[in-house]
This record gives structure tokens, C-alpha cells and sequence, in this order.
């Protein structure tokens, strides 16, 4: 009960007492005024101003070091296409180097091959040809012994065509002589 | 002491009554009010200067005091945080703390309530954010008083407040321009003196609410937890004392939520004010 009495006594008292909550006291105003006007005065200059340049110079600074960095990375990224095409170019032109010495050198090997095989060929021909010349060579050369050897036992024969027994004998020593031969 | 004597108050409403009469009931508006003397209890009190000018009391009182302390405060610690910034961009220590609100009040108050052109209101909204926040805090502190709890603190700060928002508006759109954007389009000739009656009230309405709103909130804490201390001697027992202390440091950690978030309201609303009276087309 104590409580609610002073309860009410508080609501009762509220705003009629001497200094209530609600009065307006124009000096406290005029003081008011004053202090924030001051205060508004002097941090704008030494406060605000200052710092807000900061930090809008900070956000700056911020900002165009991401540019920068953002900037460098599609760089980089450029540069990193860039080097990927040349590689694959060069791996591309490496491939048809090779593709093409390949070729080059089959080419070669059956030419080689066939031309080795056609002088192997000719060689062959040449060879069967000079034995042939040779052969006939020989042929000749022993046709003309033996005519020779014949008009020479001929001669012979004519030269002691006397009697028999020395034909015979002529005949014999000429087989002899052709044995010996 | 008024408690050493309750028997001088009976149960009837009649005594209380009479009892209003007495001033000795006014202890927990000796808080909340104030005085001609700052009291530090224990040690006695300081006396302060009492002036007069043109017929007009402007005697220094204990919440001219503690705005003066709350200016000084915020005066030393900015020097200090504009040192800082010279020395180097990147924030340390105290400058921390001011950057965050600093930042709060220009990217979540001024930027999305006032829109284009906040810049210019911005030394406003940032001293009154602080001022209100650092007058707030001083009444939480022991032999500490709030001037934000003062209807004159509060009924200057909400006048200083209009006066920009106006000031705001007719520097935009011209002052012809601005009165007449007060009244919607498209409205019918014959409603446009209502109309204009409305919104002629609605613009002091505004300041009016800032200055109740800071006002009632810095008070009803106070008030609240003296109140809960005040059941201690008016119920007479020490059972209720765990449970008053308990109550009243809940109610004194809702008024460091309180005094930051006033702080907030006043700012937020002086820039969605000024945003309405800057642009007027929305």
C-alpha cells in the first residue's frame, strides 16, 4: 500500500512541483544553442572535415588498388591465352614438320629402293651381256686358233708330203705335237 | 531522509495528497532534474555560477555542465582521432571505435535517408549523433547527470533539427518551391488549404516527436531504475534487495542499449526529415 501511495504521489506530483520534469527553462535553451553550435563549429573544422577526407581518400586508394589488381589478373589471364595459342600453334607446326619429313623420308627410302634395284638391275644386264661378248670373244679367238692350228697342220702336211710312211709319220708327229699343245 | 520515516504516509489517498504538498517525496526527480549544484553526495556539492542577462535566468546548471563535459570529451577525442589519420590511413585503437560510427552514420543514416547531396548534411548529423550518444552515456556513470533527459536539451536540439531540415529543403527547391512541394499533386483546389494546414502541422510534428522521444527515453530509465532501488526502503526489508539490484542493473544494461539506440532514432530521423524535405518529388 506504502508503495502504491507514493506511486500516485509521484504522478501527482509530476509536472505541478516546483522544477517538474516537463518545465522549459530558457536559459538551459540558450545554453543549449550555444554548446551545440560550438560543438558543431569546431568539430566540423577539426573533426569532420579531416576525416571524412580521409576516409574518402582511403576508399579511393581502396578502390583503385582492386582496379589495379583487377586489371593485372585479366593482364595475366590475357597473357596466359596468349602463350596457351602460340604453344598449341607450335606444337601444331612441330607435328607437320615432322609429318612431313616422315613423308619426305618414305619418299626418299622407296626411290632409293627402286633406283638401287633398277642399277642392281643394269648391272645384271651388263654382267649377262659382257659374259656374252666375252663368250663370243672366246668363241672367235679359239675359231681363229683353230683355223690357224688347221691351215699350219695343213702346211705342215704339205710341206713333207713325200711318202706314206712319212706322211705317217708327219701325221703322227703333228697329233703329237697337237697333244702336247 | 524521507525513508527513515514512512509512517508519515499513510494508506489513504487523502494523505498522499497532503503528502504532495511536501517536497520530500521528490527524491527521484532530484535525479532526474536539474539543479543549481552538481552533488557528489559523500563529499558535499559544487555550488555553480548563477547569471542573469536581459531579465533572463542563465545560470549555469549541472546539465549545462555536463553538455560542456560531453563537448569537451568529444573535442579531445576527435583532435586525437584527426591526429591519427594524418599519421597514417590505416585506423588504430581509438580511431577504430569513432570510424565504425563515423562510417554508421554516413553509410546506414545519411547515404540511404537523405540520398544525393547527403554530404553537406553530414557535419550536421555526425555532431548531433555524438553529442546526443556522449550526453546518453554521461548519465550512466556514477555523480553523472543526462542532459538528454532535459526537455529544453532535447526541445533546442529538435528546434536545431527543424531549422536544418527547413533550411535543407528551401536551399534544394527555393523557398516558394519548397512550400508549395509541401502539398501532394494532383490535388482538388478546394482541399488545398486543409491540405496545406496538414502539412504545416506535420512539420512541426516531427520535431516535436524528436524531442518527446529523446526525452521520455533518457528519463523513464532513470526514473525505472531509481524506482526499483526505491522499493528497498519503501517495502523495508532486505529480501528485496538481491531482487531490486538485479532488476535495476537489467534496466541499466537496457539504457546503454537505450542511449545508443536514441542517439540512432534522433539521427535517423533528423536525415529521413531532411531526405523528405531535400527531395521532395518522392
Amino acid at each position: 500500500m506504502n508503495l502504491l501511495s507514493y506511486l500516485l504521489l509521484f504522478t501527482f506530483s509530476g509536472g505541478e512541483a516546483q522544477g517538474g520534469p516537463l518545465d522549459v527553462n530558457p536559459g538551459l535553451i540558450l545554453w543549449t544553442v550555444v554548446t551545440f553550435l560550438f560543438l558543431l563549429f569546431v568539430l566540423k573544422k577539426i573533426a569532420w572535415k579531416p576525416i571524412l577526407n580521409s576516409l574518402n581518400e582511403r576508399e579511393n586508394l581502396i578502390k583503385e588498388s582492386l582496379e589495379k589488381a583487377e586489371n593485372a589478373r585479366k593482364e595475366a589471364e590475357k597473357l596466359i591465352a596468349e602463350n596457351k595459342s602460340s604453344m598449341a600453334k607450335a606444337e601444331e607446326e612441330a607435328q607437320k614438320i615432322i609429318d612431313q619429313s616422315r613423308e619426305h623420308a618414305e619418299k626418299l627410302k622407296t626411290q632409293i629402293l627402286d633406283e638401287s634395284k633398277q642399277t642392281a638391275k643394269k648391272m645384271i644386264e651388263d654382267a649377262a651381256a659382257e659374259i656374252e661378248r666375252k663368250n663370243a670373244d672366246a668363241f672367235n679367238k679359239l675359231k681363229d686358233q683353230v683355223a690357224d692350228i688347221a691351215i699350219n697342220a695343213a702346211e705342215k702336211i704339205l710341206k713333207e708330203n713325200l711318202d706314206k710312211k712319212q706322211q705317217i709319220k708327219l701325221v703322227d708327229k703333228y697329233l703329237d705335237e697337237m697333244n702336247k699343245n | 531522509m524521507w525513508f527513515s520515516n514512512p509512517n508519515t504516509v499513510t494508506d489513504t489517498v487523502k494523505t498522499v495528497g497532503e503528502a504532495a504538498k511536501k517536497t520530500d517525496t521528490s527524491w527521484i526527480m532530484h535525479h532526474v532534474l536539474d539543479a543549481r549544484e552538481i552533488s557528489l553526495e559523500p563529499f558535499g556539492s559544487i555550488h555553480l555560477p548563477q547569471f542573469h542577462l536581459w531579465g533572463m535566468d542563465i545560470s549555469i546548471t549541472k546539465h549545462v555542465v555536463f553538455m560542456w563535459i560531453a563537448v569537451l570529451f568529444l573535442i579531445l577525442t576527435f583532435v586525437k582521432v584527426s591526429k591519427s589519420y594524418k599519421k597514417s590511413l590505416v585506423p588504430k585503437g581509438v580511431t577504430n571505435l569513432t570510424e565504425t560510427l563515423i562510417l554508421f552514420v554516413r553509410d546506414e543514416i545519411a547515404k540511404p535517408n537523405i540520398g544525393k547531396g547527403y554530404e553537406k548534411f553530414l557535419p550536421y548529423l555526425l555532431t548531433v549523433f555524438f553529442f546526443i550518444l556522449t550526453c546518453n552515456f554521461l548519465g550512466l556513470i556514477p555523480y553523472g547527470s543526462t542532459a538528454t533527459g532535459n526537455i529544453s536539451v532535447t526541445a533546442t536540439l529538435a528546434t536545431i533539427s527543424f531549422v536544418v531540415i527547413q533550411a535543407g529543403g528551401m536551399m534544394k527547391n527555393g523557398v516558394f518551391g519548397y512550400i508549395k512541394g509541401l502539398l501532394p499533386h494532383g490535388l482538388p483546389a478546394w482541399l488545398i488549404p486543409i491540405m496545406f494546414v496538414v502539412e504545416l502541422l506535420g512539420l512541426f510534428t516531427k520535431p516535436f516527436a524528436l524531442a518527446i522521444r529523446l526525452f521520455a527515453n533518457m528519463t523513464a530509465g532513470h526514473i525505472v531504475i531509481l524506482a526499483l532501488l526505491g522499493l528497498i526502503f519503501i517495502l523495508h526489508t532486505y529480501v528485496v534487495v538481491p531482487v531490486s539490484i538485479a532488476f535495476a542493473l537489467f534496466i541499466f544494461l537496457l539504457e546503454v542499449l537505450v542511449a545508443l539506440l536514441q542517439a540512432y532514432i534522433f539521427t535517423m530521423l533528423s536525415s529521413l526529415f531532411i531526405g523528405m524535405a531535400y527531395h521532395q518529388e518522392h
